[in-house]
């Protein structure tokens, strides 16, 4: 076991080795084949009217005039080791995990990005627990039930549920129970929860209900499938045959086969959204990593939006990490060599 | 009863339910994998319901603007020409009823600038389709080749091209979308404007989403590759690459065409997302998204603005995965 979990650990590892080389390549190699130069790129950060000495200052304490590959290194030791931007008297010091400075407002990335992160973490949390527990038991009921009105009308809405926008029933959202009925609050009125508790569970009703109903309807649709597939198995006539209960064969044997995959999805599903809820973030307005990276895009803020797609690529890993060993510890079928 | 055909006949009656009414079908023959299919399919009410959907929106969009047709221009209004006359100048909204809605303005009027919606739409509808099948057309290539050749050929090659699978699944793919799309420059490749933009959003969604066709892909040539045809074609000496394609790949032609059904829809929601964050085409040139994210700003005044594209997405995608739906109960050989 431990051998398994040391091995998914360097894969992971590795992975998000491949993943920053990739997304470094993709943000720094494509801009210069693009006939960007590192004076263009310094005049990013010092400001479109600079004086040609302020972008050479700016080049050289980037080290933006070194090959690619050394730049790299460079990024790569700065999240893990952190990275000394100082240059004569200019102190700057950039601690691990280091992203370098936004062009648009000089700020380090890092402590930006973990500023963002309750916001994200609440929308996506919340979110979660809704679409879990409705999803799961939606897909159960429904497929217990198979083809009567009450499954049809169930799988008639998760199938409309997945074929809208998640911005158009946001805004339609807003539109009735904010600004019509004027029950909940509109788009950006996100409070932190330490600072008012009552005000951010206000704000986030709609975002959770939105977020939630996309994934309900998702997962609604994969638990009935994965339900009705394993009410077809040999054992459940088997558990059947030998007399137990049918609620006995539902819970103890067709529920345990049916929710380990679900359950590896709703793993990854979580980790894909703490990398920023982009759309839903954008749509009600909430300060979270999917906001930040929207508008470092429109900003043109480079070392924002590589920060934040490391730091959602990292979320993806990690969540892929502890679902595998979940998996294996859960699933006695699954092998560990 | 003495000819081949008669005995056609005589079975052709005695079995209602055949759908061999082909000449030359032989009545003794099974019935192939695409006929069981297709008579499941026909059965399908959404899923027929889906595919007409599906039809009328692809003719729709041909036929929207000349050389093809003029659905647009039926209705006399180009979609990028403002009709300010007909917007209140005071709140930015339509001056007639229900946002402008009317016969020459069938979905109304967008506020502002009064372009008319319907040849937004209808606009809006070529890119949509346009981006949503090329690049499931570009994923289909890659993730049919790649899951093929890891699933046939095994050992380190399946080993390569699953660890390459999980990198891209490790992407946060729509993230780096609009930060790539975003960071475009105007011209570059030899393109400019919106066709440059609608090429790399083609390469990036077709580029990013092939793992899903080929994990399906790989999965049935693993268990395709034991089977007997497969022996028997290797016993008569056939090379690797005629086993490929002349053996294993017509097995696999009905998943992929399942999971290139499904992929289009959700390949319409990324390119409509895209839009909305603003980081689509360009205008003038409508998108769906791009129409919602202006109507963020008007949808108190003119909730026709905001709720004509939505729809549109909405019954767009829904019709592709009713469709696809069908399609995979139907030509799924376990389902009952």
């Amino acid at each position: 076991m431990v051998a398994f979990i040391v091995r998914r650990v360097i894969a992971a590892v590795l992975m998000l080795a491949v993943v920053s080389a990739a997304t470094f390549a993709i943000f720094f190699l494509i801009p210069r084949a693009l006939g960007q130069t590192p004076e263009g790129m310094a005049s990013r950060y010092v400001g479109r009217d600079a004086t040609p000495e302020a972008i050479q200052g700016a080049v050289k304490r980037l080290h933006l005039d070194d090959p690619l590959i050394v730049q790299y290194g460079r990024f790569a030791k700065g999240i893990v080791a952190g990275e000394d931007y100082s240059l004569g008297p200019r102190k700057a010091e950039c601690p691990a995990p280091c992203f370098g400075y936004s062009f648009n407002n000089n700020q380090p990335v890092w402590p930006t990005l973990l500023d963002r992160l309750p916001a994200t973490m609440s929308l996506a949390a919340g979110a979660a627990i809704l679409w879990l527990i409705a999803g799961v038991s939606i897909g159960i009921v429904s497929a217990l039930r198979r083809g009567t009105a009450l499954d049809r009308a169930a799988m008639t809405v998760a199938l409309a549920g997945v074929s809208l926008p998640i911005y158009f029933t946001g805004l339609v959202s807003l539109s009735v129970f904010a600004y019509t009925l004027g029950i909940f609050p509109g788009g950006g009125t996100y409070t932190s929860i330490s600072e008012n508790p009552i005000a951010w569970f206000q704000a986030l009703v709609l975002p959770w209900i939105t977020l939630a109903f996309l994934y309900a309807a998702l997962y609604a649709r994969l638990t009935r499938a994965g339900m009705l597939e394993t009410m077809g198995e040999d054992y459940i006539r088997t558990a059947r045959a030998k007399g137990l209960k049918e609620s006995t064969v539902v819970t103890k044997h067709a529920l345990r086969a049916t929710l380990t995959p679900i359950l590896t999805i709703f793993g990854l599903d979580v980790g894909l959204l703490l990398g920023g809820a982009v759309l839903t973030e954008s749509t009600f307005s909430i300060p979270g990593v999917g906001k930040l990276v929207i508008d470092a895009i429109r900003g043109n803020d480079l070392p924002v939006v590589l920060g934040v797609t490391m730091f959602a690529a990292f979320f993806i890993v990690l969540a892929n990490l502890i679902v595998d060993i979940l998996y294996a510890v859960v699933d006695p079928r699954v092998r560990l060599s | 009863m003495t000819t081949p055909l008669d005995v056609s006949g005589q079975a052709m009656e005695a079995q209602p339910e055949a759908v061999l009414q082909g000449t030359g079908g032989k009545a003794i023959e099974g019935r192939s994998l695409g006929q069981i299919a297709w008579t499941r399919l026909k059965r399908d009410k959404a899923a027929v319901a889906g595919a007409v959907v599906v039809v009328f929106l692809v003719l729709v969009a041909i036929f929207a603007e000349r050389p093809f047709g003029g659905l647009i221009a039926l209705f006399g209004d180009s979609p990028n020409i403002p009709n300010n006359d007909l917007i209140d100048p005071m709140t930015s909204a339509p001056t007639a009823p229900l946002g402008g809605i009317s016969l020459e303005h069938p979905f109304g009027l967008e506020p502002v600038n009064g372009r008319d919606i319907f040849a937004r739409i209808l606009s809006g509808a070529q890119i949509s389709l346009l981006v949503a099948f090329l690049a499931t057309l570009v994923s289909v290539v890659i993730g049919a080749l790649l899951g093929v050749l890891a699933g046939y050929f095994g050992g380190w090659i399946d080993t390569v091209i699953s660890r390459l699978m999980d990198v891209f699944l490790a992407f946060p793919l729509l993230l780096f979308a609009i930060a790539i799309v975003g960071a475009l420059p105007d011209q570059a490749l030899g393109m400019k404007g919106n066709a440059l933009r609608i090429a790399v959003i083609v390469f990036i969604i077709g580029f990013f989403s092939w793992p899903y066709i080929a994990r399906i892909v790989r999965g049935q040539t693993l268990s395709l590759r034991e089977r007997e045809f497969v022996d028997a074609a290797r016993s008569l000496g056939a090379t690797n690459r005629y086993i490929i394609f002349r053996e294993v790949f017509p097995n696999l032609v009905a998943p992929i065409l399942v999971y290139s059904t499904l992929l289009i829809p959700t390949n319409i929601m990324f390119e409509a997302s895209l839009s909305f964050l603003g980081v689509g085409v360009n205008e003038p040139q409508a998108s769906w998204g791009g129409m919602l994210t202006r109507a963020v700003d008007y949808y108190q005044i003119a909730p026709h603005f905001m709720i004509v594209p939505g729809l549109a997405i909405f019954i767009t995608v829904m019709a592709f995965n009713l469709l696809g739906d069908g399609l995979r109960d139907a030509l799924d050989p376990r389902a009952r």
